[in-house]
């Protein structure tokens, strides 16, 4: 059964569907390799395995009388700022720890009849970019757990890398999904904003969240893309845009497709890194597309920008969390006692939060979070018309490959770090990471980006990509 | 010397199934959080979801109160901790659903600066050992109505809330209850003199219209005090404590920025096209209408009219017995009269209007008086039945046949010489015995205008024998 992690999500729906493996075999497959690599990797939260291998018997009992959606049967890690009944739902942040949701958010809804395995780690409050500040420790790079696997879905990366989730949900902030993705090795899409009801998800900054899947491949995406997006009645900000056929997206190759290669966003990255994701470049251009350079001349607006609209918006999401309702309670005489005592963040969301804090308040900084949306409307704005002169624009996902977990970063360095993904969470774009290479061992990410709702262009994309190389099946030597 | 400023903030609980951003019941004195959601309780992962009804509810108020309407509004986040609160925020409207409005009260104007949805809070229940929150209320639709600093005494701002409330009333917005809070007013007040005006205080906690009147006459007695001693007025929020009949400082006042506002990111800008529009603007009769119609077409006093608008149960009642016949001026004497006291005393009425207007047609007519015919109504009151069957089981059925009342009349006469004689010679008393005499005769059940016509006959006839 060893082979079974290498399975791709379409041919585990075969076997399923064969009625060749079963859905508690498959479950139980998973549970034990996230059991086993839980120790070193760090990857879950919780193991939910009662829950797991109940839907999996729930669904091999429904396969005996009917046909049964595409993925169902399949298991799945969740982040765990995604709400899940009958699980604890923590944020990795201690104000959470035992907090269990009465409901399920959207997606857990869609993915009733896949069994979820666990909830994994992630930077406390998704505020993170190397998943250090989970107040349940660290997780570890299945490709050398000395170094981190990036943030905040690090855990959703991490798992699919090691072999313990066939798939994972992650969110997106600022590049949550893709920065993970990259640095594990795996490939992780971040839908347009819209693309994916956010109902469920415990909010970081409302208007850049997006859920989105971490698979072993683009193909493998494409079916967990078709499973959850669409409109929710139940999300204000959810598109009302009709969803393709996203399997039948991978079908096209990518003759004639214009790539646009941003030249600074490649600049700022380590040679290797520029260096791998410009071969990728070429090898596309090889299978048809052309490709040209064009330019995002922009550095510190995109990093002020996603300061003050995801600290402000942070600040006021995180308000409701004061003791009094649920989750972690202090002690106190008045209520300010109660509120100071209870409100026990980690030192990062501390620090935004008074970030976020200072730009929605004080007459120093008026209108902070207004200039913020300002900012990161102009940024759309050029991007739209970078989309006039390319389809598809393609560049490195981080500037590095995983770094090791003993380093200390400067808060505003590890910003800058984002400054590669944080564009397409300001325009709402459609962005996905997928493996070109490695970088001393390492894996190194190409991150892919389009027009809102052209998420079919980043499957082409991506899928030839994936057609032509094989980095996306390496596994890391200590899992395999 | 001094002239008062007033302006005031009315918050209105607008009348829907369920809350403004959830779809729980917002029944009133449900078991405390027994009405309540992920969403009314912020729940992580909780996200609001606008309804419909609610909008349509404040673009009538706003047509109402002759606003603009923004075909753009947003909504925004006000920051505020409090256990109440459950988010740490209230969403409410920054750009708000309508502006610029005026209520036309005749003697005076008022403007109306802005009106906007926003969510209710939670209510804290404080008890000696400790402070609980009941969530049914949180999420409840709200209208603020923000008027422009335009009143300028006490009784303006109660004559004007009152009738606010008359229109929330009427056009079906809000049921207006100041005991249920589901009408909520709050009043800044500043002094104006010759040098200049002081700062502006805020009072809450206005919970009657006598409450309102009666504190901000304490602030403009209390603020023209200082002033003439030469001290200055603090700007801050007051609290009217009813009890001690005073204001007290709650705080010194919030500045804006204390609020952190924030666009609501969860909810897209509320872009309203024509047809719903218009269709707010599709408004019942409003009371000063109401007032001009039953001056204009039933010919009642302005008092008389003032007084029914003011209780629309009663309006509803008048008119629905003039439909089934009623004489106008007559149907609202009694309506204003017996209906008003009987529906006080008992607080429903198990009869209907038609009933009155046949009440009223038979006292027309002279088959029992009005005297009786209040005897009448009290059963009715107290347990319904047939006009015209009490009428009789009371022996209430008036007497106004002439050959009956004419013998009676003849009787009472010739057996009452004295009484004949004393009137004769001018004394007036003599002719009420004499009636009295002649209604006994008849068991208290003649006609009395015309027994006296038939016993002034018969004194006429007496003589001339």
């Amino acid at each position: 059964m060893n082979e079974l992690k290498s399975l791709s999500l379409a041919e585990l729906s075969e076997l399923l569907a064969a009625r060749k493996l079963s859905s508690v075999e498959l479950t139980s497959y998973y549970l034990e390799r996230s059991r086993k690599y839980q120790k070193d990797i760090n990857g879950y939260i919780t193991i939910t395995e009662d829950l797991a291998l109940a839907t999996a018997r729930r669904a091999d009992e429904l396969r005996t009388r009917e046909e049964l959606p595409l993925l169902a049967g399949i298991p799945v890690a969740v982040k765990d700022n995604i709400v899940a009944r009958g699980a604890p739902t923590t944020c990795a942040s201690r104000v959470l720890e035992n907090y269990v949701s009465p409901f399920d958010a959207a997606v857990v809804e869609k993915l009733s009849l896949n069994p979820l395995l666990g909830k994994v780690n992630l930077d406390e409050f998704a505020m993170g970019a190397d998943n250090k500040t989970s107040a349940f420790g660290p997780v570890r790079n299945p490709w050398d757990l000395q170094r981190v696997p990036g943030g905040s879905s690090g855990g959703s990366a991490a798992v699919v890398a090691a072999g313990c989730a066939p798939f994972s949900l992650g969110s997106d902030t600022g590049g949550s999904i893709r920065q993970p993705a990259a640095f594990c090795g795996v490939t992780g899409f971040k839908p347009t904003y819209g693309r994916v009801s956010r109902r469920g998800l415990v909010a970081f900054a409302s208007s850049l969240d997006q859920i989105g899947p971490l698979a072993r491949s683009i193909a493998d995406c494409a079916l967990v893309l078709q499973a959850i997006c669409g409109h929710d009645p139940a999300d204000a900000t959810s598109a009302r845009q009709e969803v393709p056929d996203f399997r039948a997206c991978l079908q096209a190759d990518v003759r004639g497709l214009r790539l646009g290669l941003p030249r600074e966003n490649f600049a700022c990255c380590d040679e290797e890194v520029a260096g791998a994701v410009e071969e990728a470049a070429r090898q596309l251009e090889l299978a048809g597309a052309t490709v040209h350079w064009v330019s995002m001349p922009y550095r510190d607006e995109v990093v002020t920008a996603y300061l003050l609209i995801a600290t402000a918006e942070a600040a006021s999401n995180l308000a409701r969390f004061d003791g009094v309702k649920y989750g972690y309670r202090g002690q106190g005489q008045t209520l300010d006692e109660l509120y100071t005592s209870s409100r026990i963040f980690g030192a990062t969301v501390r620090r935004r939060l008074m970030l976020g804090t200072f730009a929605l308040s004080g007459e120093d900084c008026p209108a902070c979070y207004e200039q913020g949306l300002r900012l990161g409307r102009a940024i759309a704005r050029h991007l739209d018309s970078l989309f006039r002169q390319c389809d598809v624009l393609l560049l490195p996902t981080a500037p590095t490959v995983a770094f090791t977990l003993d380093g200390e970063q400067d808060p505003l360095a590890s910003y800058y770090n984002d400054i590669l993904t944080i564009p397409a969470n300001l325009a709402g774009l459609p962005a996905v990471s997928v493996p070109c290479g490695l970088s001393s061992g390492l894996p190194v990410g190409m991150q892919l980006m389009a027009p809102r709702f052209r998420e079919d262009l980043l499957l082409r994309v991506g899928h030839t990509w994936q057609c032509l190389t094989d980095w996306h099946q390496r596994w890391p030597r200590e899992v395999n | 010397m001094y002239e008062a400023v007033i302006g005031l903030e009315v918050h209105v609980e607008l009348l829907t199934r369920t809350k403004l951003f959830c779809r729980c019941s917002t029944r009133f004195g449900a078991p405390p959080n027994s009405q309540v959601c992920p969403v009314c309780l912020g729940l992580p992962g909780a996200l609001p979801v606008l309804n419909g009804e609610a909008v349509d509810q404040a673009l009538k108020a706003a047509a109402a109160l002759n606003c603009r309407i923004n075909r753009i509004s947003t909504f925004a986040r006000k920051h505020y901790f409090y256990p109440d609160q459950p988010k740490g925020y209230q969403i409410t409207q920054t750009r708000p659903l309508a502006e610029g409005g005026r209520v036309d009260l005749g003697a005076f104007q008022v403007n109306i600066a802005r009106l906007h949805l926003e969510e209710d809070a939670g209510k804290s229940i404080h008890t000696p050992e400790c402070t609980l929150v009941d969530y049914n209320r949180s999420g409840i639709p709200l209208i603020e109505i923000v008027t422009e600093p335009c009143l300028r005494t006490p009784a303006q701002a109660r004559e004007f809330l009152e009738h606010l409330r008359l229109i929330m009333e009427y056009a079906g917005i809000s049921d207006c209850k100041m005991e249920e809070g589901s009408l909520r007013c709050d009043a800044n007040i500043s002094l104006r003199g010759p040098g200049g005006s002081t700062a502006v205080v805020e009072i809450k906690n206005l919970n009657s219209f006598r409450a309102m009147e009666r504190a901000l006459a304490y602030e403009i007695r209390r603020q023209s005090r200082l002033l003439a001693q030469g001290k200055a007025v603090a700007a801050q929020t007051l609290r009217w404590d009813e009890a001690a009949n005073r204001t007290v400082v709650m705080r010194s006042k919030e500045e804006a920025g204390g609020y952190r506002y924030l666009p609501e990111p969860d909810l897209p800008p509320l872009i309203l096209d024509e047809a719903a529009i218009a269709r707010a603007c599709r408004l019942p009769e409003l009371p000063l209408a109401r007032k001009a119609r039953f001056i204009g077409a039933y010919g009642l006093s302005e008092a008389d009219a003032l007084i029914l608008i003011g209780d629309r149960m009663l309006a509803d009642w008048f008119e629905a017995a003039v439909a089934a016949g009623a004489r106008p001026r007559p149907a609202a004497n009694w309506v204003l009269g017996e209906v008003a006291r009987l529906r006080k005393e008992t607080r429903h009425l198990p009869f209907t209007p038609a009933d009155l207007a046949r009440l009223i047609d038979m006292t027309e007519r002279g088959a029992v008086s009005v005297a009786g015919a209040k005897k009448v109504l009290a059963v009715l009151a107290e347990r319904g039945g047939d006009p015209e069957q009490i009428v009789h089981s009371l022996g209430l059925a008036q007497v106004s046949d002439r050959e009956q009342l004419a013998e009676v009349a003849r009787q009472a006469v010739a057996e009452n010489p004295d009484a004949v004689r004393d009137y004769r010679s001018g004394k007036d008393r003599a002719l009420r015995f004499l009636l009295g005499k002649a209604m006994k005769l008849s068991r208290g059940r003649a006609n009395p205008q015309l027994l006296r016509e038939l016993v002034l006959q018969a004194i006429a006839d007496a003589e001339r024998l």
